[in-house]
């Protein structure tokens, strides 16, 4: 398999206060890479930093072009995605509202009305709420539309961070599922940080293991969830 | 009875002025999400260029889309230049920009076309309607509800007029769309500065041209938008109206009140909606679930 997206040495910082030391990592075209680690390891900055929400540094290569010196808007443009932490829905606007603004930098009218169509095949539950404040939205719900928003964007890569906050076992599950059918049926290809470990490596085929702004330990799901540390350390058992 | 409809009539005349400024206020608080303080003073400053084309000689309505145009890219200019180095800058720092704006237009004008209070030409017959509202006023109403609607179906019915308000609520999700939030709020400001000049333009035939001409009528702007719901231009607009006939009953028939309290009256009615009904008489309740 080749590769998406190709991570060189990439540093992002807050003010002069240093996130990230030189980060390398890539991910798979079609596959699903989870990054995982502790409370400020670093893992929404990465994603932050692949969208340029930070200052960054390094290279951010994605299928041939270079990510690094690009806006964010610039970078939807690419086909990279972003659900960001917190969801970050449009709250005064309706939940179609907010799947058509996912779709601002296309110009498709007929394919972005059948994708709002195939985002309520996914989430038939928004359909039931297109009209619906997004702020009135149950936290799952919510989430389901920060993701569906996303897809309106027609990704080749989604950006997923922390999907699973603050949600009710069940309504994760779900989530999951759908997100696992998401990748099965698009191919969209997707980088997951979850705090949520388990979670995480059941959907995703590999991962990277974050600490305090490098990473430490890198391989496929299982490979992972047979290593000693990461077993004791993020699953506990 | 002729006393109370005549106080009525004055009173939607003068609400027209303050629906007209409202507007604007709407606009920027759209785009921006806070109050433009310099907003009195940048539509004071517009109708001295539009003054100073027909005193050159242009025709009215020449000037008048040409000082549009001209205000739009003010705006534009304004934010790009002074407020975008600011953007991560605290809020405090932007209404310090804002006082700052409001003194360097007002003095600006005053170097410029001098303190002297001159008159501005309405683009609308003289004479009244019935003898009870003047014909300016009559086109001043026509001309707010003109754009009223325009605003409404930019918001409504434009992709841009979406994404400006998208950019405005959620800066970082806007982006992460694929809005560039950077010109959005640019062109928030240019649209603010151009609805700011018609209503100068309007408003200047009724109170005269002079560098101090909005102190008071942005201070009831504010007050309309803040009564009829910031985030909603019809309901600004409706504030604007009754503002002024409030200002106005309040001024004939509470003696205590008389002319030289109206516009405390604006300052209460501001408070009293804020206290009461914080989103407005029309705006959205904003409902978030934690």
């Amino acid at each position: 398999m080749s590769h998406l997206l190709e991570v060189k040495g990439l540093e992002a910082s807050y003010g002069p206060t240093k996130a990230l030391h030189g980060l390398d990592f890539s991910l798979e075209k079609g596959g699903v890479t989870t990054i995982l680690g502790a409370n400020g390891a670093g893992k929404t900055t990465t994603l932050r930093a692949i969208s340029g929400m930070v200052t960054r540094k390094g290279q951010i290569n994605l299928n041939g072009t270079e990510l690094g010196s690009l806006s964010t808007a610039d970078i939807t443009r690419k086909g990279v995605a972003h659900v960001p932490e917190g969801r970050g829905t449009f709250v005064r606007m309706s939940a179609e509202d907010n799947l058509r603004l996912g779709a601002y930098s296309r110009n498709d009218k007929t394919a972005i009305a059948e994708d709002i169509e195939r985002v309520y095949n996914y989430f038939p539950i928004l359909k039931q709420r297109r009209n619906q404040q997004a702020g009135t939205l149950s936290g799952g719900e919510a989430q389901m539309l920060a993701v569906g928003r996303a897809l309106m964007l027609r990704p080749i890569l989604l950006l997923l961070d922390e999907p699973s906050f603050g949600l009710a076992p069940l309504i994760v599950q779900e989530l999951f599922d759908i997100l696992k059918r998401i990748n099965a049926e698009e191919g969209v290809s997707m980088l997951l940080v979850e705090q949520n470990a388990a979670l995480a490596l059941e959907l995703a085929d590999h991962a990277y293991l974050l600490e305090t702004g490098n990473i430490v330990i890198s391989g496929t799901s299982q490979s992972i969830i047979e290593n000693e540390t990461v077993r004791r350390s993020y699953l506990g058992y | 009875m002729d006393l109370f409809l005549q106080q009525i009539l004055t009173g939607i005349a003068n609400g027209a002025i303050y629906a007209c400024l409202a507007l604007a206020v709407v606009m920027i608080y759209q785009a921006i999400d806070h109050f433009n303080f310099a907003q009195g003073e940048m539509a004071m400053f517009s109708t001295y260029i539009c003054w100073a084309m027909i005193a050159g000689g242009l025709p009215y309505w020449v000037a008048f889309f040409a000082t549009i145009i001209i205000s739009f890219i003010g705006g534009l200019a304004i934010e790009r230049i002074i407020f975008k180095p600011l953007h991560s800058a605290p809020v405090l720092s932007h209404i310090v920009v804002f006082i700052g704006l409001v003194a360097i237009f007002n003095s600006l004008a005053g170097a410029i076309w001098d303190h002297n209070i001159k008159t501005f030409p309405s683009p609308f017959p003289d004479g009244s309607f019935g003898g009870l509202i003047g014909l300016h006023e009559v086109g001043m109403f026509f001309v707010t509800l003109l754009l009223l609607l325009a605003i409404f179906c930019f918001f409504k019915f434009t992709r841009v007029g979406m994404a400006m308000q998208a950019a405005a609520a959620n800066p970082a999700s806007a982006g992460l769309v694929g809005i560039r939030v950077g010109w959005m709020l640019a062109l928030g400001w240019g649209l603010a500065a151009a609805i700011g000049a018609v209503a100068g333009m309007m408003i200047a035939p009724i109170v005269f041209l002079e560098p101090n001409m909005m102190l008071g009528i942005l201070l009831y702007g504010f007050a309309a938008a803040i009564v009829g719901g910031i985030s909603s231009p019809g309901g600004a607009v409706a504030g604007g109206f009754l503002v002024g006939i409030i200002e106005n009953m309040a001024g004939t028939y509470i003696p205590a009140i008389g002319s030289e309290l109206k516009l405390t009256v604006a300052l209460v009615l501001i408070v009293t909606v804020l206290l009461f009904k914080p989103n407005g008489l029309f705006g959205k309740t904003i409902v978030t679930r934690v």
